[in-house]
């Protein structure tokens, strides 16, 4: 493998780290929305090039259920979601873009290092993809945790799946069954996530989940 | 005769410098004008500004003390140092050995600490406000500052700019998606050090959103001239960082002819004219932004210049 293919393959993993931040920054949902879907995108153009350079034709067609699927129907569903919703104006009362910034950056030196030293015998392609896929996994999980509206959660939750996906193609060898029954299983799961909002919104008309709260178990 | 040469190069650029400044900041208002269908100020306009304010009389405030006299001076100097410390068109600069990239942005954050202070120093309320605001900026542009220097030294193995410039210029730097990041958080703090639009406007003297103009509300006459110069020569050594570090083709390196020098001053002259009118599409182009916004935008250039330097660790480990 020369150099700038392998020079190609970072630019477009660490790409996918920077659109994973842009989604943490991003307060528009429809911003958010047109912003997962560049996810998506560069999440199969980095699995399209390391098919090419890996030699594994397999690989293209997970790329394309990445793009078909990810970059273009469920945006296109998210689109209407928030449409039917009401809520494609709002600009989400986000607190701190700040400190969950930094809070980002940690995660990412967090698996820089762990992933680097664990990684060291794979070979750099591979020793990359992981580390970088492990970030994209925690920005994910950081998006849900630091969003208070249930759409954006949502796309967190999207945006762990390609991460996974970037992990899964550095690791050489998802099987293909497995790969478009997860493609698959995350369709399912937007469909029960889409009800699933109109239900909350129906009860409680808003789908900030803090209205939620009150309903818990262990009130202090 | 090497040294003379030095001395020689680095006293032309100093020259060539303090004669850019004002004709740049002059250029990229005519250029701004012109996208508006304006006629615009002469590009000469600058100079006569400053030629003006220097033959006028200095008014002091009863309430103003040693410091607000000596501060112009200080920032002037200050930032002329700075700038003299740039290869501009030529490197094998002599002032260039006793100080790296890390000591021009302590030079810059001395000329700032400065003019927080003088705008304090007289009482007034928008002076204090200025200072304030300047301080908020600063402490987030400074450490991304540093992160993108970071992120350029280890790729260069060096903290001189015209090592730098010369590792940049070596084919074996490949494609890293670092430098990208480095550039776009280097124009960011750039932006926002210059008081440019989407942070600060440069051409009004609106109360509510001033920062760099509040502090300089009470200056005049020639310490006024002072400080303008030094914002023209701050806007051109950013010019010249960037222009220096991501596109160093043309540059002369020492020991060539006096023919190389004379084509290093045209290649820089085009990358300045190039800079200042991307500068002034962007300003035309894009909203200022409420004060409060500012540290979002000012994080986000830090979070570039945090993640150029952690995906270099990658690339450095592979």
């Amino acid at each position: 493998m020369d150099r700038l293919a392998l020079d190609v393959a970072h630019l477009l993993a660490g790409g996918l780290v920077l659109v994973s931040f842009m989604l943490l920054y991003q307060d528009r949902m429809t911003g958010l929305v047109n912003n997962f879907a560049l996810h998506a995108l560069v999440v199969s153009l980095s699995v399209a090039w390391q098919a090419h350079i890996q030699h594994a034709p397999h690989l293209y067609i997970t790329a394309a259920i990445a793009l078909i699927v990810k970059a273009i129907v469920i945006p296109l569903a998210l689109h209407r979601i928030i449409v039917q919703l009401g809520i494609h104006r709002t600009i989400e009362a986000v607190v701190g873009i700040g400190q969950t910034m930094l809070a980002g950056i940690g995660l990412v030196a967090l698996s820089i290092m762990v992933m680097l030293p664990i990684t060291a015998k794979a070979g750099t392609l591979t020793q990359q993809d992981l580390a970088f896929a492990l970030s994209v996994l925690l920005l994910g999980l950081l998006m849900m945790i630091s969003r208070r509206n249930a759409v954006s959660q949502v796309i967190g939750f999207m945006s762990i799946e390609n991460g996974l996906i970037l992990a899964a193609t550095g690791a050489k060898g998802m099987p293909l069954v497995v790969e478009i029954s997860v493609a698959f299983s995350i369709l399912v799961a937007l469909i029960v996530i889409g009800v699933f909002l109109f239900r909350i919104r129906e009860r409680f008309d808003t789908v900030d989940i803090h209205a939620l709260h009150q309903y818990r178990g262990e009130q202090p | 005769m090497a040294i003379g040469l030095q001395l020689l190069v680095q006293f032309c650029q100093m020259a060539l410098v303090l004669a850019l400044a004002p004709l740049f900041a002059g250029y990229v208002r005519k250029v701004k004008a012109h996208l508006l269908r304006r006629q615009g100020p002469p590009l000469a306009q600058p100079y006569r500004e400053l030629l003006r304010l220097l033959r006028k009389d200095v008014v002091l405030a009863d309430s103003a003390s040693w410091v607000f006299r000596v501060a112009p001076y200080l920032i002037f100097a200050t930032t002329w140092v700075a700038v003299s410390l740039v290869p501009t068109f030529a490197t094998g600069l002599i002032f260039s050995y006793a100080a790296d990239v890390i000591a021009i942005v302590a030079l810059l954050g001395s000329a700032r600490f400065m003019l927080a202070l003088a705008g304090l120093d007289v009482g007034t309320s928008f002076g204090g406000i200025g200072s304030s605001r300047e301080m908020l900026i600063a402490s987030l542009a400074e450490p991304a500052m540093l992160m993108v220097v970071f992120t350029l030294s280890l790729l260069a193995g060096s903290t001189q700019l015209s090592s730098i410039a010369a590792s940049m210029q070596a084919s074996d730097v490949g494609l890293r998606f670092s430098i990208a990041l480095a550039l776009i958080g280097l124009v960011m703090v750039a932006l926002a050090e210059n008081a440019r639009i989407p942070i600060d406007n440069p051409a009004t003297h609106l109360e509510l959103t001033m920062v760099h103009e509040a502090m300089i509300l009470e200056y005049s006459g020639r310490h006024l001239a002072l400080i303008e110069a030094a914002a023209f020569l701050k806007l051109l050594l950013y010019v010249s960082v960037i222009a220096c570090v991501f596109f160093p083709w043309g540059i002369a390196v020492s020991g060539q002819g006096p023919a190389a020098y004379f084509a290093g001053i045209g290649v820089y002259l085009l990358k300045l004219a190039a800079g200042g009118f991307l500068l002034a599409v962007f300003e035309t182009a894009i909203a200022k932004m409420r004060v409060f916004r500012v540290p979002d935008f000012l994080g986000a250039a830090l979070m570039l210049g945090f993640l150029a330097t952690l995906l270099l660790f990658v690339t450095l480990a592979g």
